[in-house]
C-alpha cells in the first residue's frame, strides 16, 4: 500500500491536461476567458445560422437607422443590419487570429528551439531579429509588410505571422536553453537517443507552456492588429465584414450612425479582454513563474 | 559614464545601417512600380522607359541602395514621385506634427501610469488597486484607433469641449495625446505596480520600516525611486510603441504627422517617401532606446560597469 504511493509520486504526471482542466474550474476569472472565447468559435461557426439579416443584403430605405427593435444595433451606410454583419466579423478575426498566431508559433518554435540547443551563428542572428523587432512597433513591420505582399486577408495573415515569430523564438530558446543541460538530458543523449529525439520529444513538451501563454494572448492581439490593419484599409475587402473594415467605413458616418463604430470596437475588446483572461489563468494553470514570460 | 555613452552612440551606425538596409530591400521586393501610378493616357513606353531612368529604377538593388544611402548622408532622401518635392522637405514638414504628439503622449502615458502604480501599490489588493487594474488593462487593450474614435464622439461631437480635427491649436493635441498615452499608461502602471510591490519587499525597507520613518516618505522616497528603473527600461523599449500608435491616431484625428504621409506613401507605392519617413521613426526608435539605455546606466551604476 505503502509502496504504491511512492510509487505514485514518482511517476510523471500521469494526466496533466486532465488536471489543468480541473484547475481552471476554481480559476473564476480564467473560466469567464474560456467563456468568452468558446462563445467567439461558437458565433463564428455558426454566424449563418444565428444572425438575423444577412450581412451583405443592402435596404437604403433604413440605411443609418439608430438601434431598434428590428435592429438592436442599428443599420450603417447600406441599410445593413450591424449585429449580423458583427457576428459575421467574428470569422475574420478568428479565423485570421488563430492562423496567424499559428504559423508565427511554428515558425518561431522550430527557430528557437535549434538556436537554444546548438547556439552559435543561427542563436546570434536569431537574437538580433528579436532584438529589432522588439523595439520595433508592430503596426510598422505589418504596414511594411502588407506594402510587400499586398493588402486582403491572405497577405494580413503572413504580415502578422512574421511580425510575431520572434517573440515566440525567444520565449522557447530561453527554455531550451535553460533546459538542456538538465541531467536527464544527458542520460537520454547516453541510451543513444539523437539531437531531433532529445530536442523535439523530451526537451520540447517541457519548454512549450510559456509559449502556449504567450500565443493565446498573441490571438487578442493579432485580431486587434488585423482590425487596426482594415481600418487603415489594406484588411479584408467589401463587402466582406471585417471588424476593422466596418469601423473604417463607419468613421465618415461617425455624426450620423456612431453605433457602426461602437459596437465593433465592443465586441473586439471583449474578444481581446478573453484572451488575456484566459492567457493569464494559464499562467496559473500551467504552473509557470511569471519571470520566464518576461 | 562617458565612455559608456560613447560605446552606446557607436552602436547605434551598424544598428542605422541594418535597419536602412532593411527598409530598402523590403520596399523593392514590392511587385509593381510607382510609374503605374504617373503613367497617364496617352503616354508611350518611351515615356514609361525615360521616369524608370530617372528615378534609377533599372539599375540593380545594391546599386540603388548605394545611390540612396549616399545621397542620404548629405540629407537628400530622394524626391517623392507622386507629390515631386523633394522628401527631406515633406518629412520635415510633416515630422513637428508627429514629435509634438509623441512627445506628449509619452510624458501623459508616464505621468498617468507611474501614479496609477503608486496607488495600486500602496492600496494592495483594495478597490483603488482593482479599479487603476482595470484601466491599465483597459487601456492597454483598447485598439488605439477605436479609442481615438470614441472620444472624438465623447468630448468633440456631444460635449464639443475639443475639435473634431485638425493640427492648429493646443486643444486640437488633447484627445490624440490621450488616445495615445493612455495605452502607454496602462503597461507603465502595471510595470511600476509590480516593480514596487518588488521593491517594497526588500530588506532595507523592512530596516527602514523599523526605524521608525514614516510610510509616506519610505513609499515615495525609497520605494519608488528605485522602482523606477525598470519602469524607465520598458519605457525606452517600447517607444516605439508610442510611435506606432501615433501612426493610426494621427489617420483617425486628421494630423498631417509622420503617419498620415506614410499611410499614403503606401498606398501610392511612393518609394522614396516610404523609405523616408519609415527611416524616420526607425530613428526615433532608436533614440528613445538610446536614451533610456542612458538614463539607466544613470540611476543603475551596475549597468556602466558590467560593460568594462
Amino acid at each position: 500500500m505503502e509502496n504504491n504511493q511512492n510509487q505514485d509520486s514518482i511517476r510523471p504526471p500521469a494526466n496533466r491536461w486532465l488536471r489543468r482542466v480541473k484547475k481552471i474550474k476554481s480559476n473564476r476569472a480564467g473560466l469567464l476567458g474560456v467563456i468568452i472565447i468558446a462563445g467567439l468559435i461558437f458565433i463564428a461557426l455558426s454566424a449563418d445560422l444565428i444572425a438575423p439579416y444577412s450581412y451583405k443584403e443592402q435596404n437604403l430605405s433604413i440605411m443609418n437607422s439608430p438601434p431598434s427593435g428590428d435592429h438592436f444595433m442599428g443599420t450603417d451606410e447600406f441599410g445593413r443590419d450591424v449585429f449580423s454583419r458583427i457576428l459575421h466579423g467574428s470569422r475574420i478575426s478568428v479565423y485570421v487570429g488563430v492562423v496567424s498566431v499559428g504559423l508565427s508559433v511554428i515558425i518561431g518554435v522550430i527557430l528557437g528551439a535549434l538556436a537554444g540547443y546548438y547556439g552559435g551563428w543561427l542563436d546570434q542572428s536569431l537574437s538580433v531579429i528579436t532584438d529589432l523587432t522588439w523595439s520595433l512597433p508592430e503596426i510598422l513591420v505589418a504596414l511594411l509588410l502588407v506594402a510587400v505582399v499586398g493588402a486582403g486577408i491572405e497577405c494580413v495573415i503572413i504580415a502578422i505571422a512574421l511580425t510575431y515569430w520572434a517573440q515566440y523564438a525567444r520565449l522557447i530558446r530561453g527554455q531550451i536553453l535553460m533546459l538542456k543541460n538538465e541531467i536527464y538530458v544527458e542520460a537520454t543523449r547516453s541510451l543513444g537517443a539523437t539531437d531531433f529525439t532529445i530536442l523535439f520529444k523530451h526537451l520540447f513538451p517541457n519548454a512549450i507552456a510559456p509559449v502556449i501563454v504567450a500565443a493565446t494572448i498573441g490571438i487578442g492581439q493579432a485580431i486587434v492588429l488585423e482590425a487596426t490593419l482594415g481600418f487603415l484599409g489594406m484588411g479584408a475587402q467589401p463587402p466582406t465584414p471585417s471588424w476593422g473594415a466596418m469601423m473604417s467605413n463607419g468613421t465618415a458616418y461617425l455624426f450620423i450612425s456612431p453605433w457602426v463604430i461602437i459596437f465593433p470596437g465592443i465586441a473586439m475588446m471583449i474578444t481581446v479582454f478573453g484572451f488575456n483572461l484566459f492567457g493569464d489563468a494559464l499562467v496559473d494553470i500551467m504552473d509557470i513563474r511569471e519571470d520566464t514570460l518576461k | 559614464m562617458w565612455q559608456f555613452v560613447l560605446r552606446r552612440s557607436l552602436l547605434m551606425i551598424p544598428i542605422f545601417v541594418v535597419v536602412s538596409i532593411i527598409i530598402f530591400s523590403l520596399i523593392h521586393i514590392v511587385p509593381g512600380t510607382p510609374i503605374d501610378n504617373l503613367m497617364g493616357p496617352g503616354m508611350t513606353k518611351a515615356h514609361e522607359q525615360k521616369l524608370v531612368e530617372k528615378y534609377h529604377l533599372d539599375k540593380p538593388i545594391p546599386v540603388q541602395y548605394y545611390l540612396w544611402f549616399k545621397n542620404m548622408l548629405h540629407g537628400d532622401l530622394g524626391r517623392s514621385i507622386i507629390e515631386k518635392r523633394p522628401v527631406t522637405e515633406l518629412l520635415l514638414h510633416h515630422l513637428p506634427y508627429s514629435l509634438s504628439l509623441g512627445l506628449t503622449a509619452i510624458v501623459l502615458s508616464f505621468v498617468l501610469g507611474v501614479s496609477m502604480g503608486i496607488i495600486s501599490a500602496a492600496a494592495k489588493n483594495t478597490i483603488f488597486d482593482h479599479l487603476a487594474m482595470l484601466v491599465a488593462l483597459f487601456g492597454v487593450t483598447i485598439p488605439a484607433f477605436w479609442l481615438g474614435l470614441i472620444l472624438i464622439l465623447i468630448f468633440a461631437v456631444w460635449l464639443t469641449w475639443f475639435p473634431i480635427s485638425g493640427s492648429g491649436s493646443l486643444m486640437s493635441l488633447v484627445l490624440p495625446a490621450v488616445t495615445v498615452g493612455l495605452g502607454g499608461a496602462g503597461l507603465i502602471a502595471r510595470v511600476t505596480r509590480v516593480s514596487m510591490l518588488e521593491v517594497a519587499s526588500k530588506d532595507f525597507i523592512v530596516m527602514l520600516h523599523a526605524k521608525g520613518l514614516g510610510k509616506r516618505a519610505i513609499l515615495l522616497k525609497h520605494i519608488l525611486r528605485n522602482a523606477l528603473i525598470p519602469v524607465i527600461t520598458i519605457l525606452g523599449l517600447r517607444i516605439g510603441w508610442v510611435l506606432g500608435g501615433t501612426v493610426t491616431v494621427e489617420i483617425v484625428f486628421g494630423r498631417p504627422g509622420l503617419g498620415q504621409l506614410l499611410i499614403t506613401g503606401l498606398f501610392r507605392r511612393d518609394y522614396p517617401v516610404i523609405q523616408g519617413a519609415m527611416l524616420i521613426l526607425a530613428m526615433g526608435i532608436m533614440m528613445g532606446t538610446f536614451l533610456a539605455d542612458i538614463l539607466y546606466a544613470l540611476t543603475d551604476p551596475r549597468v556602466r560597469d558590467q560593460h568594462h
